[in-house]
């Protein structure tokens, strides 16, 4: 048998989770294929933030308002304009990028603890604002989307994106997809320098990197991901609310990132994955599952700081990415 | 009416908020300055204060007054000594990181909550007022319990100005912030020192909320709203300022009581955040902070 080189190695195991996501499609009974869907669609705001918290360096505690700027962009187009799927999908990425450029733009010129208090708050305002704007947004009660406007139209037909086969294979696309993006970009030299720059802001600066520019870069791809998984939320699922503004939410995509292993290109769906079966699992014993989410983040904080991937690929497979 | 009775019960309600606030910012401040470790749990601590001050004075029948002076020593206390523990076992373990250690007071918060939603219930519930008496003023009557809370919370302030500027415990805790490595050189025990300013800010925290549970009922969820005032308190006055963070709490209480007057409560929050996210922006400093050594 020949060794595969880490590059091959790297990409077929790529392939082979996708596959196997695939292949669960057929297997999996109904209540589970329900939630790897919504798995698979948080997984990518996961790896949204991922890109700018563990490759970047950049801890923002507002990402909710990115996930909200999709979900709100695409749910609030077909609720009251009665887009159709494709282009209230696009207006909430476009949403998203914007948001992320203008946010990204005021809160980098800040670092450290004042980055996270400055993105906190720029969530907090955007969340008010899906309060305050209840006439539009109905507030935390939200908007249910009727299922006659989630059908996605193609030139040779049509598909209904409340079937859960077909909800499921969607949100499969829009994973891999990302999954690709995201493992392109950090393969890439650009990935490389926002590695570099997470490493040792100023000897990037000093080897005449523009710092700046790379980070806004980085917020902004950051934000279309975590736009894209919002406004697939949005027509997937059907419920648009501010309680997907709120800062939990932010603190959520943190969560399974440090879990999964901050800076691993897998490890936003494992940690996803892992955590929503732990909810899931103490949810069925106590009502207490807000327990659960602090004692896991302590618990990860203090023992296991490189996250489930991140342990995996430091002691037994180093070529990981 | 005329303008003056509405000015003047805005203002006393607002130097309430502030004097309130002033007391909780002073802890985060504290702990800020000190450890440099932003504790989003401490308006967890706040609620933990309200809700074991609930406790405490149920405990007691007869006079209200005895109830309440129990919880106003006792709460504090118990929270400290949480607070403590919480230090000790997660945050030390952590070297202070400011990422790590954010991480941890969330997981902390979220904890804390869920404690006392699963222990204490969603009820809103309230604590007597330890005395009824109602002080006349030109225009209205005014409760005399809010007026002892200002003069309380000022007393509180000096105590702890005291102990920061004139005792030994302040000079070792002032040598820590001002350089760690070189107050461990001299045999001051850093680790300790820590803990101590964690619980001591964790209790300030408890006071403010035992003076503000005849005022407003005890509830799991009290704690979100001052820990994003007392943010904002800290921030304008300059992270780790204290003689700042006491006058944007009076500057912020007062105009928060105002402000609340002519818009809707939602739009005021809206641009307060705002206003404070961009001051953080252009001018990290703060409004009466210096620039960082």
């Amino acid at each position: 048998m020949t060794r595969l080189t880490p590059s091959a190695k790297t990409i077929a195991l790529h392939v082979g989770v996708v596959l196997l996501l695939l292949a669960l499609n057929f297997l999996l009974p109904e209540y589970h294929r329900g939630v790897f869907a919504r798995v698979l669609v948080l997984a990518v705001f996961a790896m949204g933030y991922n890109l700018a918290f563990g490759y970047t360096g950049l801890l923002s505690l507002g990402h909710a308002m990115f996930f909200a700027a999709g979900l709100y962009g695409a749910g609030l187009t077909i609720y009251h304009l009665e887009w159709s799927v494709w282009p209230a999908f696009g207006t909430g990425l476009a949403a998203g990028a914007a948001l992320a450029l203008v946010v990204g733009f005021l809160a980098l010129r800040t670092t450290g603890v004042a980055f996270m208090i400055v993105t906190l708050m720029f969530a907090q305002v955007f969340y008010l604002m899906t309060l305050y704007f209840t006439t539009y947004t109905r507030g935390e009660e939200g908007l249910v989307l009727p299922q006659a406007s989630r059908v996605l139209e193609f030139p040779g037909g049509a598909l209904d994106l409340s079937d859960p086969s077909t909800r499921y294979l969607v949100a499969l696309s829009l994973f891999t997809l990302v999954l690709g993006a995201i493992l392109f970009l950090v393969r890439a030299p650009y990935g490389r320098s926002l590695i570099a720059i997470r490493e040792n802001e100023e000897r990037m600066r000093m080897l005449g990197y523009d710092v700046f520019a790379n980070k806004l870069m980085s917020m902004v791809l950051s934000g279309i991901f975590c736009a894209a998984s919002g406004a697939a939320y949005a027509v997937l699922f059907g419920y648009v609310g501010s309680g997907f503004a709120a800062i939990q939410y932010s603190i959520l995509p943190l969560l399974w990132v440090l879990v999964g292993g901050a800076a691993t290109t897998l490890g936003p769906l494992i940690g996803t994955l892992f955590m929503f079966y732990v909810i899931d699992t103490a949810s069925s014993y106590t009502t207490a599952h807000l327990l659960v989410v602090g004692l896991v983040l302590i618990g990860v904080i203090l023992f296991f700081p490189k996250g489930i991937t991140g342990t995996v690929r430091e002691r037994w497979l180093p070529w990981l990415p | 009416m005329a303008f003056g009775p509405y000015f003047l019960l805005a203002t006393l309600e607002g130097l309430v908020t502030a004097a309130v606030l002033a007391l909780m910012a002073l802890g985060l401040s504290l702990v800020f300055g000190v450890m440099r470790v932003v504790n989003v749990a401490h308006g967890e601590f706040y609620m933990l204060g309200a809700v074991l001050a609930w406790w405490f004075a149920s405990l007691f029948g007869g006079h209200p007054a005895i109830g309440f002076l129990v919880a106003l020593v006792l709460s504090p206390l118990v929270v400290a000594a949480i607070a403590f523990v919480a230090e000790r076992l997660v945050l030390s373990r952590l070297k202070y990181e400011p990422e790590a250690t954010i991480v941890a007071t969330i997981g902390l918060m979220y904890i804390i909550q869920q404690l006392a939603l699963t222990f204490y219930g969603p009820e809103a519930r309230p604590v007597e007022a330890p005395f009824n008496y109602r002080m006349q003023l030109p225009w209205f009557g005014y409760s005399a319990y809010k007026l002892a809370v200002i003069g309380f919370s000022i007393l509180m302030m000096l105590a702890t100005w005291f102990v920061l500027t004139r005792t030994k415990i302040g000079l070792v805790m002032r040598a820590t912030q001002f350089d760690r490595e070189t107050a461990q050189a001299f045999g001051i025990p850093v680790g300790r020192v820590y803990a101590g300013v964690f619980a001591l800010g964790a209790g300030l925290a408890a006071v403010a909320a035992v003076l503000i549970v005849p005022i407003q009922q005890a509830h799991y969820l009290m704690g979100h709203d001052p820990l994003l005032l007392s943010f904002i308190v800290v921030i304008i006055g300059g992270l780790g300022s204290l003689r700042g963070t006491v006058l944007a709490a009076v500057l912020i209480g007062l105009s928060d009581g105002i402000i609340s007057m002519f818009f809707s409560p939602t739009l005021a929050k809206m641009l307060a955040t705002l206003a404070v996210a961009m001051i953080l922006v252009f001018r990290p400093q703060g409004l009466f902070g210096e620039a960082a050594r």
